[in-house]
């Protein structure tokens, strides 16, 4: 057996390598430097997004693929890292709410927000299932940590166990699926994997079985039903900042490895696991957002609604990812972007000394003692609906019209009438902003500069991709595999 | 005057309100009397810039004029594409005409939160021309749906007691056919990218494509369920009291006026020629249900004790001749259906108007709280007997017109159905005049009735100008349906040469390289390019 030298290429893996540095200081320097307000914390570890964001877009200029094909630095994987840099460096801007402040060690947090998204950038260039299971564990480990680091708070404590039992589930299916096809297989490749496919063979069973396996993993963290029963709990104990970037990142992340599985079996024929996409499509939707209808708590009611967004990103995966993927990454753009507006200003009816203000009733008056947060909350819940000119319509017009391309007009119809029924639910945020006097005087600390720029960033960001799409939509039919 | 054929007027017209609104954001909140001023101007400049463009649109030519196209999206074939015909013409009069009047009679009424009316009113304009302009399928399908959120607010903050539920109710009913809509447009989409050989949402590629009869039936049902929820035609109306009766007066009128006609134009625009066979393969059942709709909603008109309610019944009555119209396919009922839409708009508006000007002195619309007020009020119930006449199609007035040409070109088709719609003439006629007589004659015996003001000088001009139109068609309709008459010829023309081709296809399949429909699914599934 002749043994080679890996051919190391560490430019490929460095946006990873940027965030592990970053993240180790970020450990080590406030035991050494102990008055670092959290500004200049927050400061550092956007400049090092922003560090990160750089080598991301060299390496989109030069794709490659290092460390014996088990890295894949392709224009998809840059695509997404785009995505989840965009997600980290808002979230950051979200944690410097006030309110949010006496309960974060900004070390700590900032250090772990990182690591989290190394988890996402590994686990989303590879195609090699161990690398793909390294970084999901770096993800997972580092959330159940971010879900608990309330740590004085039962329900977040309560938020992290149970995402921690549950993902520990996850995370042993997944591994149980790729040891099977392995054995099925011989080989760790998603690639190599999807031509044994194509191939009749006898471990057809355990092909199939295996695949599905990796399928509950993966759709655990994606959150598809019927694996979502963690998520309302997470959401309502996590911080919010946490879920403003789990709710994104982690979304992303497991659809991006299920396109690259989609794509690998592909050119085979559709394989038997792909039937149930779906059906699992059209479930993820219904439950989603007809729990959504009848929460009273609005972090809840944010958690079936990014249940029902998965089910409407699945709409295009089962079109086969070809097509699919630019929707897939326009769609998850602006999702990022709706997403994290929307828990910024849930994050600004937080209180530091009281409970937070989560009920629906508590955004009463809203409307006209903070005329522009209320806008931007309006415009952030339209695009959710999916209700033009925003992005969240452009993003859901190029999800469900690869999936029209790919005939499956039955899925679609399913799709826009969920889009329907999730309106109502967004809209009695609305209502309550505009429509209802106020019981209490509402008060805010506001405004808040870091606040103030994910809501501009957010809402500029929801209206270009929804009045001209062409050019984002254009850069990412280029990120092909 | 200056010609229009060399400046975009159709988006200075469409993106003037909504640029306004923009500056008004700017606006101090405290600055009421402003605000209402620099709203009125501008929808006044409208409707100013409006008026050449009716005055130069050229009657005898049946394309469309002023158009305007410019690249949106091309990688998917999506773009910028405005253009006026006969059709959409009276429709954009008819916007541009009702959105200052609306403005006007919101002065006195309107206290509370005045900026942000100003600003959905005016953002409404802006989606509402926008609808009837667009020839892009995404821009159409964008128009329609935005519409719905200003819509939503003015029913939401302005409206009466039940006002939350109404705009929750309205906003979900539209949603739900809007929906639809779209599966529809991404099917003809790649129907068309398919047949043609290229990507195009524009609504002139599209016109020229055949599709076969099973799809037809399809697709129609997906559009026509939008357009029917809008129209509204029976049975989906029961969104319309609710929205009419909650909304503030301004809302009311526009309602009526401008976005119950969005789904008549639809069926026209959309539902015609785009699927010719199955228009005629649902010719019965809309027919039905249209004479259904004018026969129930004068009958349910007749017992409302709400006189709000009752004038939101009668649209239903009313758009069911529209209706009823547009299905006859000829041209005099064609006509009559788009002098009918205009009639509605103004007789139905005014109506609003003046219950609005009744329920602001006495805040009660209950027909058993009046009597006598043509006494206390003789020029408020002398305005309110002219529109009423003219509700009702009195010769002489507009509502004679569009409703005499619509029986005419209905009984040319099917006689049945002109003479059961001929009996909503007598019911309207029935209930209207009841009311009249219950609100205006008799003695004036309410103590609270005896100190009401008559009409101020605003509310006068307003109801004036409307009625100065209502005279206009009923005399002389010539100005009007000679803009129309060579549109609307096309129209059936292309529709008959459709009809025929389509039947042709469908005994011989393969003429032309046009295939079916399962070989498009096919085929589309397994390329992968």
């Amino acid at each position: 057996m002749e043994l080679s030298a890996p051919i190391i290429k560490l430019h490929t893996i460095a946006p990873q390598l940027i965030l592990l540095i970053s993240a180790v200081m970020l450990l080590l320097i406030p035991h050494f430097i102990k008055r670092l307000s959290r500004e200049i914390l927050a400061a550092f570890t956007l400049v090092s997004f922003f560090v990160a964001l750089y080598f991301v877009l060299r390496l989109w200029q030069h794709p490659d693929t290092g460390f014996n094909q088990m890295v894949l630095a392709d224009r998809f994987a840059m695509a997404l890292q785009l995505i989840f840099l965009l997600g980290g460096m808002l979230s950051v801007l979200v944690s410097l709410n006030r309110v949010e402040a006496d309960y974060l060690h900004f070390g700590d947090f900032y250090a772990l927000l990182q690591f989290a998204i190394i988890g996402l950038m590994v686990m989303t260039s590879s195609n090699h299932l161990l690398i793909i299971f390294l970084g999901l564990e770096i993800l997972s480990i580092a959330l159940y940590v971010l879900a608990g680091i309330r740590k004085m708070r039962v329900d977040s404590v309560e938020a992290a166990f149970k995402y921690f039992l549950l993902g520990a589930f996850a995370t042993g299916f997944f591994l149980y699926g790729a040891a099977l096809l392995y054995g099925a297989t011989g080989s760790l490749d998603i690639g190599v994997m999807g031509k044994m496919m194509a191939v009749k063979s006898s471990n057809a069973l355990l092909m199939l079985t295996g695949a599905c396996l990796l399928f509950i993993g993966l759709a655990f963290k994606a959150a598809f039903v019927p694996f979502h029963m963690w998520t309302p709990d997470v959401y309502q104990g996590a911080p919010t900042p946490v879920v403003a970037f789990m709710s994104t990142g982690t979304k992303a992340a497991a659809l991006a490895v299920l396109c690259r599985m989609v794509l690998a079996v592909i050119p085979a024929q559709v394989s038997p696991w792909m039937e149930i996409l779906p059906f699992i499509a059209a479930l993820t939707m219904t439950v989603g957002n007809l729990m959504a209808i009848v929460q009273n708590n609005v972090k809840r009611m944010m958690a079936y609604s990014s249940i029902s967004h998965a089910g409407y990103l699945l709409v295009a995966l089962t079109a086969g990812a070809v097509w699919a993927s630019p929707a897939i990454l326009y769609y998850l753009l602006v999702y990022t972007l709706m997403n994290i507006g929307a828990f910024a200003v849930i994050s600004m009816l937080g209180q530091s000394d009281r409970a937070e203000r989560l009920r629906f009733e508590d955004y009463r008056g809203l409307g006209y003692r903070y005329p522009f947060v209320a806008l931007t909350m309006t415009i952030f819940m339209v695009s959710l609906a999916g209700i033009p000119p925003t992005g969240g319509f452009m993003g859901k017009f190029y999800l469900f019209s690869v999936a029209v391309k790919a005939g499956y007009v039955k899925l679609v119809v399913i799709a826009v009438i969920n889009s329907v029924i999730s309106v109502y639910y967004y809209l009695r945020l609305v209502v309550n902003m505009y429509m209802r006097e106020e019981e209490t005087e509402l008060t805010l600390t506001w405004p808040q500069q870091g606040l103030l720029a994910v809501l501009i960033v957010a809402v500029i960001g929801v209206l270009w991709l929804g009045i001209a799409p062409e050019s984002m939509y254009a850069l990412f039919s280029q990120a092909g595999f | 005057m200056v010609d229009l054929t060399n400046i975009p007027i159709l988006s200075i017209l469409t993106f003037l309100p909504i640029g306004g609104a923009l500056l008004l954001m700017l606006v101090p909140r405290q600055r009421e009397q402003f605000i209402r001023y620099f709203a009125l101007i501008m929808t006044l400049l409208v409707f100013l810039l409006s008026l050449p463009l009716f005055i130069q649109f050229d009657g005898a030519s049946s394309a469309f004029q002023f158009v305007e196209r410019a690249e949106w999206i091309p990688s998917v074939g999506i773009g910028y594409h405005l253009g006026v015909d006969g059709i959409s013409l009276l429709m954009v009069m008819l916007t541009t005409f009702l959105t200052p009047i609306v403005i006007l009679t919101s002065w006195k009424p309107i206290t509370r939160r005045v900026k942000e009316y100003m600003i959905v009113f005016l953002m409404l304009e802006t989606a509402m021309l926008g609808v009837f302009l667009a020839l892009d399928m995404i821009l159409f399908y964008l128009f329609w749906e935005g519409m719905l959120i200003p819509m939503y607010f003015i029913i939401g903050v302005w409206g009466g007691q039940q006002r939350i539920y109404a705009a929750i109710k309205f906003f979900l009913f539209t949603m739900f056919g809007g929906v639809l809509m779209l599966v529809g447009i991404l099917v003809l989409y790649f129907m068309h990218s398919h047949q043609a050989g290229f990507a195009s949402f524009d609504y002139l590629d599209w016109t020229r494509m055949l599709i076969d009869q099973r799809s037809q039936l399809w697709l129609f049902l997906a559009f026509g369920l939008a357009f029917a929820i809008k129209v509204p035609m029976f049975p989906f109306h029961t969104w319309l009291p609710d929205a009419h009766v909650e909304a503030p007066t301004g809302g009311s009128v526009i309602l009526a006026g401008i976005l119950l006609k969005m789904g008549t134009y639809g069926f026209l625009r959309f539902c015609l020629p785009l699927f010719p066979n199955a228009s005629q393969e649902f010719y019965m059942l809309i027919s039905i249900l249209a004479v259904i709709g004018i026969i129930y909603g004068a009958l349910v008109s007749w017992v409302q004790p709400d006189l709000k309610k009752l004038v939101a019944f009668s649209s239903v009555s009313h758009l069911g001749f529209v209706m009823l119209g547009i299905f006859a396919l000829n041209t005099e009922a064609l006509q009559g259906s788009l002098i009918q839409m205009v009639n509605h708009g103004l007789s139905t508006g005014a109506l609003f108007l003046l219950v609005g000007i009744i329920y602001e002195r006495r805040h009660t619309r209950m027909i058993a709280d009046f009597g006598g007020l043509a006494r206390q009020m003789p020029i408020y119930a002398a305005l309110f007997g002219i529109i009423t006449l003219s509700s009702i199609g009195l010769p002489g007035l507009n509502g004679f017109v569009g409703e005499f040409l619509i029986l005419v070109g209905v009984f040319k088709t099917k006689q049945i159905f002109a003479i059961l719609a001929a009996t909503g003439v007598i019911l309207s006629a029935v209930y209207m005049l009841t009311m009249f007589q219950r609100v205006h004659f008799g003695p004036l015996d309410k103590e609270a009735n005896k100190k009401l003001k008559d009409v101020n000088s605003i509310e006068l001009v307003a109801l004036l100008s409307i009625l100065l139109f209502c005279f206009w068609i009923g005399i002389y309709p010539s100005t009007f349906l000679n803009k129309t008459e060579a549109s609307v010829d096309k129209l059936i023309a292309d529709v008959k040469l459709k009809q025929t081709q389509t039947i042709e296809m469908s005994r011989n399949p393969h003429p032309t390289g046009i295939e079916s429909d399962d070989e498009f699914y096919s085929v589309e599934t397994q390329s992968n390019e």
